[in-house]
């Protein structure tokens, strides 16, 4: 049986832990879509040079560690005097690092829809905006909603290298709590507790969408 | 930035050294995912009783917590309880733990996804379940699961890197120290790692799509 006063004497540090925690992956949730959309309009955009940079971008940012991007922000940038706390450094990594899947989840859900739509909105009188506003964007979210929900939960798993760069998430206290108490185990066993409390109810809603989805077509 | 500098032959074979280490450690990591990830995927299939539904927690419970946070557990915690091992046995074992259980979902839905009716077909043809699922089911699946466990190794491969944490010699580690001579290596330094990184994920991802498609 683990040992709760681990719990209740620091309880204080796990949620300001956890609170960082769901701070940056909400930053970053919120980041990641913002850029993840901008590229999914680049590789879909009947501009050439725009799908290259769309291309390049997603291909190179998906195939490297999340941690390289993290470390070069944290220490390579004040080499050429950007200097970023660790918070900024660990979360903005985490923004380029997911927009690149998200990016993909999102031209996915819109190529799903097919061409027709488009061209039976548009010749009954509506206007571009109005057709992907109208037709093919409600449509094209329902079939992105679940990938984006992984993806979240990868964030919220991911937010944990800010303990790399020290910037107070849950990992993070748990390691400075390890520290003072002397105790490891117990302390784990904790914080394992907290990111399921976020990350099971969140797989949880995901797999019901998928079934939804599913069941729908 | 010192390009020349930090590309001297020492740093090369260092950083060549870690990613030897990175590929070891991944190499060793999928395949004893892949062997317990088959044996959960298929009892959870199967749905044997109670072994099934403990499965299925567990894989839950590993599935939805970072990978960081076994790497630190398998290394920092369980020598608490009397189980040490070295740093490259704890990172395999957390990279095992974590990857077996995605590995896991992947061989169960590859499994569900072959048609019931071929089930029932080759039982009324007058075979046993075991050998139904031994001759029909799982070549057909196996061949499914592939390209998801081509991904699932890109992941693992840069997985890798977090056990930067407990001091893993691997490529991410060497790229830090050899950054810590200077500060003008920084840049040239990660570049390069990247670059490593990059060009085996990337070609492992083209192999991926191509079984993808060829599976389709």
């Amino acid at each position: 049986m683990p040992d709760f006063s681990i719990l209740t004497e620091n309880w204080d540090m796990y949620i300001k832990g956890f609170f960082i925690t769901i701070y940056t992956s909400l930053i970053g949730l919120i980041g990641s879509f913002i850029l993840g959309t901008i590229l999914a309009i680049f590789r879909i955009a009947p501009f050439k040079p725009f799908n290259w940079i769309g291309t390049i971008y997603i291909e190179f940012f998906r195939n490297i560690p999340l941690l390289i991007i993290a470390f070069f922000l944290f220490t390579a940038l004040p080499t050429i005097n950007m200097q970023l706390d660790g918070f900024q450094a660990g979360t903005l990594a985490l923004i380029i690092y997911t927009s690149a899947f998200i990016a993909e989840a999102i031209r996915a859900g819109i190529l799903s829809i097919p061409k027709g739509q488009t061209e039976a909105a548009r010749s009954s009188g509506l206007t571009y905006t109005q057709t992907m506003r109208y037709i093919i964007l409600p449509q094209a979210i329902k079939i992105v909603i679940p990938p984006l929900g992984n993806q979240f939960i990868n964030l919220v798993k991911n937010s944990s290298i800010l303990t790399i760069l020290a910037a107070g998430d849950l990992m993070y206290q748990a390691d400075l709590i390890s520290t003072r108490t002397f105790v490891t185990f117990d302390v784990y066993i904790f914080v394992a507790i907290f990111y399921l409390v976020i990350t099971i109810p969140l797989s949880t809603g995901v797999n019901y969408l998928e079934k939804r989805l599913a069941r729908s077509n | 930035m010192d390009f020349a500098g930090a590309y001297s032959p020492d740093h090369l074979k260092f950083l060549l050294d870690g990613f030897f280490v990175t590929l070891k450690v991944a190499i060793i990591s999928i395949i004893a995912s892949f062997v317990i990830a088959a044996f959960v995927g298929i009892i959870r299939y199967t749905k044997i009783p109670i072994l099934s539904q403990i499965f299925a927690v567990i894989v839950e419970i590993v599935r939805n917590l970072p990978l960081l946070l076994i790497i630190f557990f398998t290394f920092f915690a369980l020598p608490e309880i009397g189980i040490e091992m070295s740093i490259e046995m704890a990172a395999i074992v957390a990279l095992t733990i974590f990857e077996s259980s995605m590995i896991s979902e992947i061989i169960r839905s590859g499994l569900n996804s072959i048609e019931k009716g071929q089930i029932e077909a080759g039982r009324s043809s007058g075979l046993t379940y075991t050998q139904t699922l031994w001759h029909i089911v799982l070549p057909q699946a196996l061949r499914r699961m592939v390209p998801p466990i081509v991904s699932q190794f890109i992941s693992l491969l840069k997985d890798t890197s977090l056990a930067v944490v407990i001091a893993l010699p691997e490529l991410m580690h060497n790229a830090q120290v050899i950054n810590a001579q200077n500060v003008n290596f920084i840049i040239p330094i990660f570049i390069l790692a990247a670059f490593m990184y990059w060009a085996v994920n990337y070609t492992l991802s083209i192999i991926a799509r191509k079984l993808e498609l060829k599976t389709s």
